[in-house]
């Protein structure tokens, strides 16, 4: 696994970060000169040196599209953490190796500079790399570039769903037998570009400016909109024989997972949820999985901190029939990262993870006052406001995104 | 400016985009920068970008075209230049 994080880059400062419930969101000046209702927001530090480990002089050359950083960065640890080496390659392609590498935007800055460029009757000073930088395909082949996989190369694209669809994706290609690996993530790029469009609906929150870390707070009574982030996360994906066969570290089994849309209809729009096609999805992924939901320990939920929160644990609760202290726990990591976006479902998937392996469920932060709405529906036990350890067997990470898409993936530990 | 002024300009924006496996002593003004010197050929556009901004001058499609060599572009700053 890999993980580029507001929090934590690479995942020793990012587990140390989850289990102490450290925030990643501070306050963003630029946001403030540009009169943005909300001036916080997630944005993971990466240095200059940090940079060159991962990228030439020659491709750091003109490069700006913070997606494709955090995608690489993400994408290029998981594969070292799977003891997958790609330094000796000859010149074949890695048949074998595939990856789906979500986006919802890429290169919007480098976009940005390239249309006034244009504008200005300039278009032939754009360089050679304006396109590479802004596909949505971008991450996915500067990975492949690196790391020469020969399977399957492409981008998925489904708002904030698109991390858990690619997992599920990857997952899909194989289970069928047509990769043996497949290196799955997404990535959310940050900055005024990205965020005014959510600025413009309200629906991020701008009453925590002068105090950023508390400002997402997810499942909370006071919660008033999300906080704005960005990164990547990236799962090696591989057929267990293979894994077996390297010796790799396995995590996790990836149990099986669903995908659907509710279509706009019912109470689902371009920005809500059609509940029923929620429910759907998580019982979809159950039965997939072939297990029963009694056996859910833990749930990574998508709460974003907004007034829809307590209509996803009531989706939640109805999907699996459990309530109150039946209910698994549950926890938001949005609380300390802010929503990435496209990157959430990776980066939560991540987390997921790496409390199974750890045997913690990290604290809600900024949940200190919980929803009197979710407190009617589940124990107010189950939404731990400090890390506790706990064992998690299986465990259950989903996604909701605009567009009325969702997304959900269960893990086992092995 | 003397073709040896010019080349000696030159040297550096080549070396900026040379492949990791091609050491810069193989440098020489006959080089075919994408055959020889396997410069990825995407990024002649971005060498004749850096060479604009070093000359002050501008290429236009068919010096583009001409362009094969560090000679080639040697004659065509030279006679940008002495317009």
């Amino acid at each position: 696994m890999g993980i580029c994080a507001p929090n934590g880059v690479g995942l020793p400062a990012f587990t140390k970060s989850i289990k102490k419930g450290i925030s990643g969101i501070r306050f963003q000046p630029q946001m403030e000169q540009m009169k943005f209702s909300c001036q916080i927001g997630g944005i993971p530090e990466i240095s200059e040196e940090k940079k060159r480990e991962y990228f030439t002089e020659l491709q750091l050359r003109n490069f700006n599209a913070n997606g494709i950083l955090y995608g690489v960065i993400a994408g290029m640890d998981a594969l070292k953490d799977a003891g997958i080496n790609t330094k000796n390659q000859e010149d074949t392609p890695n048949w074998n190796l595939g990856i789906v590498f979500g986006v919802s935007t890429s290169g919007v800055d480098k976009f940005r500079e390239s249309i006034y460029k244009i504008d200005d009757a300039n278009v032939r000073r754009l360089g050679s790399t304006a396109v590479a930088q802004t596909m949505m395909s971008g991450v996915s082949a500067y990975l492949s570039g690196m790391i020469g996989a020969g399977n399957m190369v492409t981008t998925n694209s489904a708002a904030c769903a698109t991390g858990t669809e690619a997992i599920i994706m990857g997952y899909e290609r194989i289970a069928n037998g047509q990769a043996t690996q497949m290196l799955c993530g997404s990535s959310g790029e940050d900055g005024p570009y990205i965020w005014g469009g959510f600025d413009a609906m309200k629906v991020i929150s701008y009453k925590y400016n002068d105090e950023p870390e508390k400002g997402s707070r997810p499942m909370s009574a006071t919660a008033s909109g999300f906080v704005p982030g960005s990164g990547a996360g990236a799962l090696l994906l591989e057929s267990l024989e293979s894994a077996q066969e390297r010796g790799a570290t396995i995590y996790a089994e990836v149990l099986g997972g669903h995908v659907n849309s509710g279509g706009h209809r019912g109470t689902g729009s371009m920005t809500a949820p059609n509940s029923e096609a929620v429910q759907r999805c998580i019982k979809k992924a159950i039965e997939h999985a072939g297990i029963n939901v009694s056996e859910i320990d833990y749930i990574n939920g998508h709460l974003t901190a907004t007034t829809k929160d307590a209509l996803e644990i009531e989706n939640w609760s109805k999907a699996l029939n459990r309530k109150g202290l039946d209910f698994p726990y549950i926890n938001s990591l949005k609380g300390m990262t802010g929503h990435c976006l496209a990157a959430s479902g990776s980066i939560e998937a991540v987390s997921t993870i790496i409390q199974m392996n750890e045997g913690f469920i990290f604290p809600n932060i900024n949940c200190e006052n919980l929803n009197p709405e979710i407190s009617t529906i589940i124990d107010a036990q189950k939404i731990p406001v400090q890390c506790i350890s706990a064992e998690i067997k299986t465990a259950v990470k989903a996604s909701f995104g605009f567009g009325d898409v969702n997304a959900c993936v269960i893990f086992r530990k092995i | 400016m003397t073709s040896e002024a010019i080349y000696a300009k030159l040297l550096p924006i080549v070396k900026t985009y040379l492949p990791e496996d091609i050491d810069e002593n193989n440098i020489n003004p006959d080089s075919d920068l994408t055959k020889e010197l396997n410069i990825n050929s995407a990024h002649l556009v971005d060498v004749v970008l850096d060479v604009e901004d070093t000359f002050d001058v501008e290429f236009a499609n068919e010096d583009m075209e001409k362009l094969r060599t560090i000679n080639d572009a040697i004659a065509i700053i030279q006679t940008k230049l002495n317009k």
